[in-house]
């Protein structure tokens, strides 16, 4: 560990662990919200969504992510596609 | 027209009777009629934080299984006689609840009641959602500390779809959060959530902060919902959110780190 890392370290130590557990949880709650909130079919879509693309690439099982996004007066299904790098693909 | 109250928080021991008890007194020293319910079947606790324990003989699923009538299983309180109790029962079957035995119950405490308090049990499921089915208001009790202010979203997610009011379109369960086993200490040292944390993740109206401390277990160790306890600070905070609940406005007390006079700084120091 260099000589940063180690006063990176201490000063997150020093700034308590209430300020981790905010940004852990900020993160986890919206993931969730998004997944409740979502229409039922949600796991569904993106279950068949995941075995389309892996015909084409080899990815995880995490790297498509769909959820919902409400707007004022109208909703976004938004769908993201994670491809691995270059050298993992199957063809 | 009375109103159902839910005091829910989806992890256990977070201090839902400890607040129901509280809750349902301040509103009956409010002058309301006021009933409070043990959701909890099978761990009947209200009752003893209550100081009633010795008083029980019919239950709620008494009245669902019509054993007994609605009136011989409410327990009236001996300090504040607008305030009546009506114990779970201990029963193993968790099963003994029916949605519409709660339904009937619940309507028939509309006729009696001004107010009327559920005391839910933990868990996101069956028993939690019955309690939570009928109610107008819903006081969400939430600990600074990440899996508690977790499951309180995801009541909060539970409220907004399935109760009787989610699914008949009506207006939604009015949401209130009750931060409680605060301690400011430890939020300023950073080892605690702020209750501005919590407010931002929970985006919730606060209702109340009610801080850790030593009265809440005295209380129960005598039978007395926290509330009366006039020089206690949890016993006042609790007074504060009930206020706020009828419609006072009221600032947040015991937020910052007590500061200690001079003869405490010599003698009473950490
Ligand atoms: N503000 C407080 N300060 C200190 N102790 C507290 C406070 N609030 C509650 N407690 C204690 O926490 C414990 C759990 O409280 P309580 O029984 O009210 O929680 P609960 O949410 O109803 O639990 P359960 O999920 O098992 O029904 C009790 O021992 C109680 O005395
Ligand atoms: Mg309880």
């Amino acid at each position: 560990m260099g000589i940063a890392d180690y006063f990176r370290e201490r000063r997150k130590q020093q700034r308590g662990s209430a300020s981790v557990a905010k940004e852990r949880l900020q993160i986890i709650v919206s993931h969730e919200r998004s997944q409740r909130d979502g229409p039922d079919y949600l796991p569904m879509l993106r279950e068949e969504l995941l075995q389309v693309v892996r015909r084409y690439v080899t990815v995880d099982p995490d790297a498509v992510k769909v959820e919902v996004d409400r707007q004022e007066d109208h909703e976004v299904l938004e769908l993201n596609i994670t491809l691995p790098e270059e050298a993992e693909r199957v063809r | 027209m009375s109103r159902i109250i839910v005091v829910t928080s989806g992890k256990g021991g977070v201090g839902k009777t400890t607040t129901a008890a509280s809750l349902a007194a301040g509103l009956a020293q409010s002058g309301y009629r006021t009933a409070v319910v043990d959701f909890d079947v099978g761990l009947r606790n209200l009752d003893l934080v209550m100081g009633c324990e010795r008083r029980v003989v019919f239950d709620f699923v008494n009245v669902i299984n019509e054993d007994a009538r609605l009136n011989q299983a409410l327990i009236k309180d001996k300090r504040l006689d607008n305030l009546a109790l009506l114990p779970a029962s201990q029963t193993r079957d968790k099963d003994a609840l029916t949605a519409e035995g709660v339904e009937r119950v619940i309507e028939e405490l509309r006729a009696e009641f001004d107010y009327i308090v559920c005391d839910s049990p933990a868990g996101i499921e069956r028993g939690a959602n019955l309690a939570a089915y009928h109610a107008d208001d819903a006081v969400v009790v939430t600990n600074p500390e990440v899996s508690s202010v977790r499951d309180s979203d995801r009541v909060l997610g539970l409220l907004a779809s399935r109760t009787r009011r989610a699914e008949q379109g009506e207006p939604p369960v009015r949401e209130h959060l009750l931060l409680s086993r605060y301690d400011p200490q430890r939020v300023k040292k950073g080892d605690m959530l702020s209750v501005e944390d919590v407010r931002e993740i929970l985006a919730v109206n606060l209702l109340g902060v009610i801080p850790e401390s030593k009265a809440v277990l005295n209380a129960s160790n005598a039978g007395v919902p926290v509330i009366l306890e006039d020089d206690a600070d949890a016993g006042q905070a609790y007074s504060d959110a009930v206020a706020r609940y009828l419609g006072e406005q009221r600032p947040h007390r015991f937020l910052e780190v007590e500061r200690k006079g001079l003869l405490g700084r010599m003698f009473g120091g950490q």
